[in-house]
């Protein structure tokens, strides 16, 4: 009987078992257990959450391989790490650690401002921002096995994850109304294959699972990128830079299943203590934005 | 004939679009008042601990474990199998189970998710061997009683059991085209 590992379908298929959960920013173990107590489908491991990479500046590079281990050693679920664009040796190393999801992250300073990591050659799965439709096919091409769509990491503030969650979703029912040889003017204006622009069309989504990611922060934040229509939440600052995280997270994991039950988003709502103080992104000059990043 | 899809997290479209080909009505579940208007249950693959979590938070243990008691059938693919097990092997500590069938299983059992894989296994009552797709997957361990192996490993690791109405498959046939072990389980 053959065997055959990584494959496709065992790349996208993990994505496609996170679906309908929250994956949460953690820096430490404690953290990490926090997160699982919680309910979280998997954690991002990383030394410093999006807040405060803002804050503190300088170059944003993967994190130490220690601190991954020890995260990864800590918990059952899945521990997703991350890589800088383009840097292809970060993610050798993070596949030589054996976690299950490398995300190529526009959070942390790009290495490279042309290519992006073929992630065709690896063996782990990994996770791609995408602002519109033609960035999203653009990382699928590449080899991506699930998408985020972007945020403003580290703000707390929703405005740029529904604005880029709307293009994408907005765009694919576009495709769908075309005929076939529109799709092939699609094609080129989106910078993508035409075979995968037109099995978007058909299938009227992605052909990977596709969550939001950047400034959520509440659970009503959560619900609302769920009825927009993505298929689950990335939280980094929003839950550990809140006032009481254990608590949050779990409202957060609550109203990620019953999205569509405001009496239950209500329910978890209450007393959360205090979230994430935030940034308003408008206030924010054009070199700190971290959404733009990604070609 | 329902079927009820347990829709807290997970892999849950997929069972449900297999069914939606096959032409079988489907319902997601997700609260007890849900559970009154099927007649079958699928537990899906996913986080078994955020399910499990899930499934305590929103008081569906009992319920569903008085259902299948009385006779409804149920099938857990991956996390689902863990959540229908009597122990869970390498898992958190106090994970929450249904603590249905008596069989245990091991989480994680074949390693990270680069050991992942894809392979044909021979299924008892089927024609021909099913191409079965293991993501982060636990195996099953010492079925006691009426449960029975119907699938393993060509090293002998159990990956699917039945015990009566009650089926546990390590795999997802869900992420394939072959709906033979969905027949399967609405036969039950």
């Amino acid at each position: 009987m053959a065997i055959e590992k990584s494959t496709w379908t065992t790349k996208a298929g993990l994505a496609q078992m996170l679906k309908g959960g929250v994956i949460m920013d953690v820096i430490d173990v404690e953290q990490a257990k926090i997160a699982e107590d919680a309910g979280a489908v998997a954690v991002m491991a990383l030394e410093r959450v999006p807040a405060d990479i803002r804050k503190q500046g300088g170059v944003a590079r993967m994190s130490d391989p220690e601190l991954i281990v020890r995260i990864k050693e800590s918990v059952t679920i899945p521990v997703m790490a991350k890589a800088r664009i383009g840097h292809f040796v970060e993610a050798q190393v993070l596949e030589a650690l054996g976690i299950d999801y490398i995300d190529e992250s526009e959070v942390l300073t790009p290495a490279d401002n042309e290519f992006h990591i073929d992630k065709h050659r690896y063996k782990i799965p990994f996770v791609n921002g995408c602002k519109n439709l033609g960035e999203a096919l653009r990382r699928i091409t590449e080899g991506a096995a699930m998408l985020r769509t972007k945020g403003e990491a580290g703000t707390g503030d929703v405005a740029v994850a529904v604005f880029h969650a709307r293009t994408v979703l907005g765009e694919i029912r576009r495709l769908q109304s075309m005929s076939e040889d529109e799709l092939y003017s699609a094609a080129k204006n989106l910078q993508a294959p035409y075979e995968l622009v037109k099995q978007v069309a058909q299938a009227g989504r992605l052909p990977v699972v596709n969550f939001a990611a950047g400034g959520i922060a509440t659970p009503a934040d959560a619900a609302l990128m769920m009825q927009i229509g993505v298929d689950g939440v990335f939280v980094g600052s929003g839950i550990f830079k809140s006032g009481n995280p254990s608590v949050r997270a779990k409202a957060i994991v609550q109203a990620t299943t019953h999205y569509q039950d405001a009496h239950i988003i209500a329910e978890v709502s209450k007393n959360l203590g205090e979230a994430m103080v935030g940034i308003n992104i408008s206030s924010l000059p054009q070199d700190q934005l971290l959404a733009g990043r990604g070609w | 004939m329902i079927v009820g899809i347990l829709a807290l997290q997970g892999a849950f479209r997929e069972h449900e679009e297999m069914l939606t080909r096959m032409g079988v009505p489907c319902l997601q579940v997700r609260l007890p008042r849900d559970l009154a208007k099927v007649d079958r249950l699928i537990i899906p693959g996913g986080e078994s601990t955020t399910i499990g979590k899930l499934l305590v938070m929103y008081d569906l243990i009992e319920p569903i474990r008085q259902r299948v008691l009385a006779g409804m059938p149920i099938w857990g693919t991956c996390a689902g199998a863990i959540l229908l097990s009597s122990k869970i092997i390498d898992g958190k500590a106090d994970q929450p189970s249904l603590h249905l069938m008596d069989i245990d299983s091991r989480r994680n059992a074949f390693g990270s998710q680069l050991d992942s894989f894809e392979a044909d296994v021979n299924v008892a009552g089927l024609d021909a061997p099913f191409h079965t797709v293991f993501i982060r997957a636990p195996i099953l361990e010492n079925p006691q009683g009426a449960c029975h192996t119907i699938a393993t490993l060509p090293d002998g690791r159990v990956v699917a059991a039945l015990q009566g109405h009650m089926l546990a498959t390590s795999f997802h046939p869900e992420l394939t085209l072959d709906d033979r072990i969905h027949r399967l389980f609405l036969s039950l």
